[in-house]
């Protein structure tokens, strides 16, 4: 079932939002113990909800999104609710207050069934790094129970709609981390412009990259719950003071004369021949439907992971200065202030976030802020005059999401780069703070869900969602993971 | 360019992060893989490029200089891990 499927469900009454809602959580207390999709399940806060749905629409004031339940990555301030970023440090947060893209669902008439697992403070492509466990994808290779990841940072809340464990859910995404879950878990996920969605509420990571969107199973759906998501907010200083176009009605746009960019550097040297088929399948699938395709160069682009592996963990490091034992969170007693605060964050903070932590010191440090975080800026900006060279000519850019479908858990976990890489096609569109788009195409010849890019011009968001909706009509992406609601436990 | 020992230990205090000697070395080879990847920005000129600080394609928005918030002091102390009335508490800093 998709949003679009129960909205119309819900509105002509044949199910009320009290039994989507039971047997969502139903679902979740049968599979949630094996996935770990959710860090907290919220079952009698999402019934509660579940009944005002109901009375809203008995009363006809029914939003949107009025009875449709949903997971919030656990990176949202939900009030009242403990939010832990998947971190140690943040264990017994309760915020006072909720995040402006929650509200926003919240007004809406959304049901919030939980708060998602994610890599810890959204550092990690897998989903590993999380202090509350890893996330196993509900999807098989063929033949073999081995675990796989469900990619990241947004891994909980794409294996929760993998699962069926939900029926959309919020992620965020700093270098990937809506695309390359969405990805790995065949299904859609939009990162929106820089600026679309307020970061109000969500707790930073990078705070120049960090953008909220949704992860769905269909591209209409993704409209839906981005409509509902963006707008100005008076209460984030980047927030774009734009009207929010009808998303919904752009995924009907077609491509028809529409004009999209195939950039050369994306065939990087041991691209996997599955994904340069299925890259080429979508040209062609795009050309089919009346699109102009054109070769392009996006000559910077190999330098975007390097550019973001300073830039992140600079701001990273200035965010989360803010953990320190003294205001929330948690807090390790030490012989004086100094010793508190090391101790608070040397056990508060996983390895990852550690890592990124001091590369980001080091970068910013007295001596070294030139030669690395000034020269990582300079670059950023020759990868945005790309993506603005490249757009004067066309009206999308079409990738592929990921340099691979979802590995094994403990796979490419020996150094850190080497997991880096899997943002490789991500990372641009988001230091560049374009929209950008996956959505499911096809299966790897093992049986994972792979999919492709779509990215366009700043708040195009319009032109992205109706490129990826003729990719989706003419994959007919229609396989399932192993492990869902109601199949296998 | 390759981090010593002293400066891991440095970077972690800077970061206000307890590090053990066991931590050191791995932290140490660790760091050095980033920045050794990172290195490759050296092949690019920049000559004449401005620094791309933000996402936003936009000037800072100003605001009135008004209070928009406040009276909420049991608010912002309910997850403090120690306090002392309205008051936020930490280890003693002068003697």
């Amino acid at each position: 079932m998709t949003i679009a499927e129960a909205g119309a469900a819900l509105a002509a009454k044949k199910i009320s939002a009290v039994e989507l809602t039971a047997a969502h959580n139903a679902a979740i207390a049968v599979l949630n113990p094996r996935l770990n999709a959710y860090i907290t399940a919220t079952p009698e806060l999402a019934l509660t909800q579940a009944q005002a749905a109901d009375a809203r629409i008995a009363a006809g004031g029914a939003g949107a999104l009025t009875g449709i339940p949903l997971a919030i990555k656990d990176l949202f301030c939900t009030a009242g609710s403990r939010t832990t970023a998947a971190s140690n440090i943040l264990r017994p947060f309760v915020p006072p207050y909720e995040s402006t893209v929650t509200q926003q669902l919240l007004d809406a008439g959304a049901v919030f069934l939980g708060k998602a697992n994610l890599d810890e403070f959204a550092m990690g492509s897998a989903n590993i790094t999380s202090a509350y466990g890893t996330v196993e994808n509900p999807w098989k290779r063929n033949g073999s129970d081995a675990k796989l990841v469900p990619g990241g940072s947004s891994g909980g809340s794409a294996a929760a709609v993998a699962a069926r464990l939900a029926l959309g859910a919020t992620g965020t995404d700093t270098g990937g981390s809506i695309r390359q879950p969405a990805s790995f878990t065949g299904l859609a996920g939009i990162k929106p412009t820089y600026g679309r969605c307020s970061r109000y509420g969500i707790i930073a990571f990078s705070s120049s990259l960090d953008q909220a969107g949704p992860i769905a199973r269909t591209v209409e759906d993704c409209a839906i719950l981005l409509q509902a998501m963006a707008g100005f907010d008076a209460k984030d200083s980047t927030s774009a003071e734009r009207a929010v176009p009808d998303f919904r009605a752009a995924v009907k746009g077609g491509v028809k004369g529409k004009k999209i960019g195939i950039p050369a550097e994306y065939r990087t040297d041991g691209m996997s021949p599955e994904i340069l088929r299925l890259w080429e399948q979508g040209v062609a699938w795009l050309k089919a439907e009346g699109a102009e395709i054109r070769e392009i160069s996006l000559p910077h682009t190999k330098y975007g992971l390097p550019v973001y592996y300073i830039v992140a963990p600079a701001e990273a490091s200035s965010n989360l200065a803010r953990y320190d034992g003294v205001r929330f969170g948690a807090r390790v007693d030490g012989e004086d202030l100094i010793d508190m605060y090391e101790r608070t964050r040397a056990a508060g903070f996983g390895a990852e976030v550690k890592r990124r932590i001091m590369i980001g010191t080091y970068v910013l440090s007295a001596g070294y802020y030139d030669a690395y975080y000034l020269k990582a800026q300079k670059v950023r900006a020759l990868i945005l005059r790309d993506f603005q060279t490249a757009f004067a000519d066309v009206d999308a850019i079409l990738t592929p999401t990921a340099p691979s479908a979802a590995f094994g858990l403990g796979e490419k976990m020996g150094d850190p780069v080497t997991m880096y890489l899997n943002d490789v096609f991500t990372v641009p569109a988001s230091l560049a703070g374009v929209p950008a788009m996956s959505v499911p195409a096809g299966l790897s010849a093992e049986g994972l869900p792979l999919g492709l890019q779509v990215i366009g011009k700043h708040f195009d968001e319009e032109t992205v969602l109706s490129v990826s909706a003729a990719l989706e009509r003419a994959a007919g992406f229609s396989a399932l993971p192993t492990i869902r609601a109601g199949v296998s436990a | 360019m390759s981090l010593d020992t002293a400066t891991v230990r440095r970077i972690a205090k800077l970061a206000r992060i307890r590090v053990d000697d066991a931590e050191v070395a791995t932290l140490q080879t660790e760091l050095n893989s980033i920045l050794g990847y990172v290195e490759q920005l050296n092949e690019v000129n920049v000559d004449g490029v401005e620094p791309l600080t933000g996402g936003a394609q936009m000037a800072m928005r100003l605001r009135e200089d008004v209070r928009t918030d406040g009276e909420i002091a049991e608010k912002i102390l309910a997850n403090a891990p120690d306090r002392v009335d309205h008051f936020f508490a930490v280890p003693k800093v002068v003697e």
